[in-house]
């Protein structure tokens, strides 16, 4: 805190009346929004996964969202290329070859990774996603947005999409952890329960952090040793083990900070009490004052002659 | 404090339904009937926006362009009224209504971009407010510097009603005026804090994205680009536009005025430039430069065309003092130095991991673009003929 302000009254004085605040030096000094242990969360583990892509039926069926017969998801041709969620799935399985066992593939569920210090929530210009303290969800309340996607650009996951279709109330539509479940019930989401693989854990975040750090101890061969989800970006509520690194099966790979740090400190620093705002007016002011005075000496002692 | 006495101004006494007015409104009528589409058959029907590219070329030129375009009124205003330089007067109005439409009118450009554009309001409730995001500063400088620009124009309005109007028009207008003239020193220095304010906080928008914009554009001092950028295209425009309605309106090109004016680009120009040379260099990233993607192009011409050209071609006297140089050398820096940066920084650097293919606007979202660029012409127009916005014109030469 304290580095944060001394670097931040530098600033101000460096910056001066221009109102320029560099806040370049301060990123690091990263915020970290407080994380519930209670905050639930799922473990995938991509060894376990068949690609049956069942977990895409269902949840188009809990979210009642235009859907296929279950034979259809037999279809492996899907796999061919990447695919990503989109405004009418909000999940989407890819396959990913497996060096050590190439009869064996790797598959990779992707859904909205619910982050412990998420970019939509922070993004949000009317606060319509908001991280639900009991659960530890990202919701979004359609009824606020105003359609700008800017959350889509600040998504560093690319996971909310967008009905560009729908002329009068699209929607960004993003995996919900089937949240009137899990917030009524307290029951796992549409995915997990139709999952004929248990590929995927439902639980408490930090319990599942241990399950999956166990998991790597066990069976070293099968894993890498590294959790994805666990630090990316702050934490995410959704983890992955992995056989591979997940950056090579279509993740990208992050470093530590959560992505609101990056603007939120400079936005902070900016308005910190609204003293630079202020500072602005009243530099400007006085320059106003000083130059007004300026001017009408020399007007008077040249005898008006402008 | 009262703010600087302008000089005197009187509407423009010109045929109105020129051929150029014509084609402008034919434009704008092109426009609305894509505008039309668009709010019927809604955003995918028209733009070629997707999942991996959810911000265009209406963010990028209509929004994040127009908002750099129309500082020329704050530039302006600081400049006349907070430096005192009485001078420049003559130029306050036309700069001025220009801000006061150009703001108007990225209103309109973002509305026809937000899917829900009905809820446009939403970012002025106060149980909706969100701190945390870049986005909603800029929202709540805009909406409240877009007032106080109306506000500001207020005693044009009465200049040109007072004693030719209904009786009870005349009143408010003289009251109204009376009251403005006590408090406008305020509303003066809260255009230049809120516009300060905005303009930076465009350049943090996409510092949200550290992952997707292309190293060349992403520096955690964005803000501070956008604000000297904005700064700097102040003069450029009040000079473009200057030209080009004196050219327009067949008057004597105020040379006089625009010139020193354009003495003090060079420096804005050049402090940017360093600053981005500085921080380049800090980030290590000079190698893209010569990558040959799209974006090293695109950064060379921005560079190149947008930055250096112009700097170089207004430190020269000659230069500056030939209308013609000084109008080129101007546009390149609004067209190359600030709108191709803006558009670059919205969805040339913007390389989300998993694009498809590169994101380029449709003819529709281009029409629309175009038709709002018409109207806000034709706008000007209309405001420059009914009220007293550009200098009167001197009798003797």
């Amino acid at each position: 805190m304290d580095l944060s302000r001394r670097n931040f009254l530098k600033c101000t004085a460096v910056a001066g009346s221009l109102g320029m605040v560099n806040s370049a030096t301060l990123v690091q000094a990263a915020h970290r929004r407080p994380v519930s242990p209670d905050w639930l969360g799922v473990l995938v583990d991509t060894t376990v996964c068949i690609g049956c892509r069942r977990c895409e039926w269902a949840c188009r069926d809990f979210n009642q969202m235009p859907n296929k017969p279950i034979a259809e998801y037999e279809d492996k041709s899907v796999f061919d290329e990447l695919r990503r969620p989109s405004a009418t799935g909000h999940t989407v399985v890819n396959r990913f070859d497996n060096p050590q066992n190439p009869q064996r593939p790797y598959y990779v569920k992707v859904q909205c990774m619910h982050c412990n210090d998420a970019a939509c929530v922070s993004a949000c210009i009317v606060g319509a996603f908001s991280k639900d303290q009991e659960t530890g969800a990202v919701k979004y309340e359609p009824w606020k947005c105003i359609g700008c996607r800017y959350c889509m650009a600040a998504c560093p996951f690319q996971v909310p999409t967008y009905e560009y279709s729908n002329a009068l109330t699209p929607r960004v539509q993003k995996c919900t952890f089937c949240f009137e479940n899990l917030k009524k019930y307290g029951r796992q989401p549409a995915c997990l329960e139709m999952c004929p693989m248990e590929t995927m854990i439902f639980g408490k975040r930090e319990e599942l952090l241990e399950i999956a750090h166990d998991r790597i101890r066990k069976y070293p061969d099968r894993y890498v040793d590294h959790v994805y989800g666990e630090h990316e970006l702050g934490g995410t509520a959704w983890l992955y083990l992995s056989g591979r690194p997940m950056w090579e099966m279509g993740m990208v790979k992050f470093n530590d900070t959560p992505i609101p740090s990056y603007t939120e400190t400079i936005q902070h620093n900016l308005f910190k009490n609204f003293l630079p705002p202020l500072a602005l007016f009243a530099g400007l002011a006085s320059l106003m004052y000083i130059f007004k005075r300026e001017e009408e000496r020399d007007e008077s002692s040249e005898g008006g002659e402008k | 404090m009262t703010p600087v006495r302008h000089s005197v101004a009187e509407p423009v006494a010109k045929k109105f339904f020129t051929p150029g007015v014509k084609v402008l409104l034919t434009l704008f009528g092109l426009g609305v009937l894509f505008g039309l589409y668009r709010f019927i058959f809604g955003l995918g029907s028209i733009t070629h926006l997707n999942n991996q590219y959810p911000l265009g070329l209406w963010i990028g030129v209509d929004v994040a362009t127009g908002v750099a375009l129309a500082g020329g009124g704050f530039t302006t205003a600081a400049l006349i009224h907070i430096f005192y330089r009485g001078k420049y007067s003559i130029i306050g109005r036309p700069a001025h209504l220009t801000a006061m439409l150009g703001y108007t009118f990225v209103a309109f450009g973002l509305m026809i971009d937000l899917g829900r554009w009905y809820n446009i309001w939403h970012p002025a409730w106060p149980a909706m407010w969100n701190g945390n995001s870049a986005l909603f500063e800029v929202g709540i400088c805009v909406m409240l510097y877009l007032t106080v620009l109306y506000i500001e124009f207020i005693p044009i309005v009465a200049e040109r009603f007072i004693g030719n109007s209904p009786k009870w028009i005349d009143g408010i207008l003289r009251f109204l005026n009376r009251i403005l003239g006590k408090v406008m020193w305020f509303f003066l220095i809260f255009g230049v804090v809120l516009s300060c304010l905005h303009q930076s906080s465009l350049g943090t928008l996409m510092v949200i994205a550290p992952y997707k914009i292309h190293p060349l554009w992403y520096t955690q001092i964005l803000p501070l680009l956008f604000l000297l950028s904005a700064i700097g295209v102040g003069f450029p425009m009040v000079i473009f536009e200057g030209i080009w309605a004196a050219k327009s309106f067949g008057r004597k090109i105020e040379m006089d005025v625009l010139e020193p004016l354009a003495r003090m680009i060079s420096p804005f120009i050049g402090l940017y430039f360093f600053v981005r040379i500085i921080d380049i260099t800090v980030r290590e990233v000079w190698h893209y430069v010569l990558e040959g993607s799209l974006q090293s192009f695109m950064f060379i011409l921005e560079m190149g065309l947008g930055g250096l050209v112009p700097m170089v071609m207004l430190f020269s006297d000659r230069l500056r003092k030939s209308p013609k140089w000084l109008f080129i050398a101007s546009t390149m820096y609004i067209v190359f130095g600030v709108l191709l940066n803006r558009v670059n920084v919205f969805f040339i650097a913007y390389q989300p991991a998993y694009k498809v293919s590169q994101y380029i606007p449709s003819i529709g979202e281009f029409m629309i673009t175009i038709g709002l660029i018409s109207a806000l012409l034709l706008c000007y127009r209309i405001f420059v003929t009914v009220f007293p916005i550009l200098p009167a014109e001197r009798k003797t030469a």
